[in-house]
């Protein structure tokens, strides 16, 4: 072995050239963890687990479309989960209207992303990357996009983050006090479509659910305090995603299924947690309720 | 009498008529609810309590006839409501605990994090404690029981000073015990703060107690006046357009004879026709 061949794995160069990629990456992956984290209650407490997905979808179709007319990707996919979340909020108001509406959209718009992918004859690598993840290939344009999409939907959250909550939770009361129910609703499904194509970037459209509900389902399972389920939340999902580059980035393996597995293992953890607190909870409320009796 | 204290009424309805259809739930109804007065909105299923409540909400359009809030036609919805839902128990998971569904009760309108200022926390502080609540603050809503749950519901409602509370059926699937405990802490609130309350019901045993007036829906025909004037053989026989029997025993009122065809008409409590075996 000479210097030569050293030389190659360990060029420096190369190394900070990388070391600015991951940095990147991290960075984006990270911002992404807040907005999956901080829009993951909503998306629970709303029932939108499926709505998710099917936007996804669509958000795939547009995404691929834009691929083959060599336009932005990601302008292309916001334009097709925007599209999806604005149809799916005026026309599934009630919970059955909207699964079946979803089911309709989800094969169409995955169907519509084969047929534009088939057509594309670029590299096969941007293929793949819009259904499994790719974000290590997360360049500056792309980067100041995400930037971008991820603050506006941090940002509009954090304002409505109280009549949002008392929507989803309580819609009667809610509409009864004067809260504008269906507005709210509304912006709701578009901060969900911007979410949502901002994470098919990152993680793929098939995996966009590890992000947006997986680490509020987990917290969900160890707290019923507003303030601590979406803390607990963006931290599960900054684990999950930042974790999954770090873990990634020594294999050649997509990062998809690091982040799907880290965010699966605290699912698991938090159900295992949430089942031993609630046994020994219960059995604390039957004493307490038998003394006050 | 509550019921008859001047001053601007906090509901009025004038003239108002409500038709789905062509099947009229009520017509030419004239209702003012002043401050401090306790209505029970009786009637079979499908007579359109429900419907009524909506209307003051602003979330159902009347077919002809006004209805005004605090002077001002009914927005869709208004802080100066409180609202007690039919029981409809929070699903598990739902992350909120008891004081929480409470202090949405009082900030939940506002745009902002859920921060709750120390002057909101005392204020759901005392609530919690009014309605005897304190002791399962933080307990999960959705792991509480029917009865605490509508206590809860109580506390949400009356927590921001509504000039009116707006109850349906709240004392649904509730045993007697926590039926009596929820009017109570409703008809405390309207005594103590002059609140109007609108108590739609299906049973006027529990709050007949507290209740100033009478509104009775059935068949498109509708009845006001106090308990005394409403509940009557001949005044609901002549709603039902059929003989009925209203009979008290003990404080209670038990009407016999409503016709079919009214739905299900377990709007109070009903008795066996004699030889008729139970």
């Amino acid at each position: 072995m000479d210097g030569d061949f050293w030389g190659q794995i360990f060029n420096f160069a190369d190394y900070s050239e990388l070391l600015a990629l991951v940095q990147n990456s991290i960075f984006a992956g990270a911002l992404l963890g807040v907005v999956g984290g901080l829009i993951g209650p909503f998306v629970m407490t709303r029932d939108l687990a499926f709505a998710v997905h099917g936007v996804s979808e669509l958000s795939f179709a547009g995404a691929a479309a834009a691929l083959l007319f060599g336009v932005n990707v990601v302008a292309g996919s916001l334009v097709g989960s925007l599209a999806a979340a604005i149809l799916i909020g005026l026309l599934g108001a009630k919970a059955r209207e909207r699964n079946s509406i979803i089911a309709v959209l989800m094969p169409f718009g995955l169907g519509l992303g084969i047929l534009f992918l088939s057509l594309y004859g670029g590299r096969s690598s941007n293929k793949f990357g819009l259904l499994t993840g790719q974000i290590v290939s997360v360049d500056n344009p792309q980067l100041l996009w995400l930037i971008v999409v991820s603050t506006v939907v941090i940002a509009a959250l954090l304002i409505m983050w109280r009549p949002l909550t008392f929507a989803s939770v309580d819609e009667d009361v809610a509409r009864a006090r004067g809260v504008p129910v269906v507005a709210i609703s509304m912006a709701f499904m578009v901060l969900l479509g911007l979410a949502t194509a901002v994470s098919v970037q990152i993680v793929g459209a098939l995996l966009v659910l590890a992000l947006l509900v997986t680490p509020a389902a987990a917290a969900m399972r160890v707290t019923a305090s507003p303030l601590l389920t979406p803390i607990l939340s963006v931290i599960f999902a900054v684990v999950s995603v930042v974790g999954g580059i770090l873990l990634a980035l020594g294999g050649a393996l997509p990062i998809s299924p690091y982040v799907t597995s880290i965010s699966f293992l605290i699912y698991l953890i938090c159900r295992i947690v949430g089942w031993r607190r609630a046994r020994r909870g219960s059995s604390a409320r039957q004493i307490a309720r038998a003394a006050a009796d | 009498m509550t019921a008859r204290a001047p001053g601007t009424p906090i509901v009025s309805l004038k003239a108002a008529s409500l038709s789905f259809g062509d099947r009229q739930l009520w017509h030419g109804l004239d209702l003012d609810v002043r401050a401090g007065e306790f209505v029970a909105v009786l009637g079979p299923n499908g007579s359109g309590k429900t419907s009524l409540l909506k209307t003051i909400l602003g979330q159902q359009k009347l077919t002809s006839g006004t209805i005004e809030l605090l002077g001002k036609p009914v927005p869709r919805g208004s802080r100066m409501i409180g609202y007690i839902p039919q029981q409809k128990l929070l699903e598990r998971g739902t992350p909120l605990r008891a004081r929480d569904l409470i202090t949405l009760g009082v900030d939940g309108h506002r745009f902002g994090l859920p921060i709750p200022s120390r002057a909101v926390r005392a204020r759901v502080d005392d609530v919690l404690e009014a309605v005897g609540a304190s002791g399962y603050a933080k307990v999960p809503v959705s792991l509480l029981s029917g009865g605490e749950q509508q206590r809860i519901r109580v506390g949400q409602s009356i927590a921001a000073h509504p000039r009116l509370l707006l109850c349906d059926e709240p004392l649904l699937s509730l045993d007697l015990h926590h039926q009596r405990t929820v009017s109570e802490l409703i008809d405390e609130q309207r005594r103590t703060l002059g609140t109007a309350v609108v108590f739609v019901t299906h049973d006027v045993n529990p709050i007949l107690p507290f209740v100033d007036t009478v509104l009775y829906l059935a068949g498109g025909r509708f009845r006001v006046g106090t308990p005394d004037e409403v509940l009557r053989s001949e005044v609901l026989s002549s709603i039902y357009d059929t003989p009925v029997e209203v009979i008290r025993t003990g404080g209670r009122i038990a009407v016999h004879g409503t016709p079919e065809g009214y739905g299900v008409h377990d709007h109070l409590e009903h008795l066996l026709p004699p030889g008729v075996p139970g």
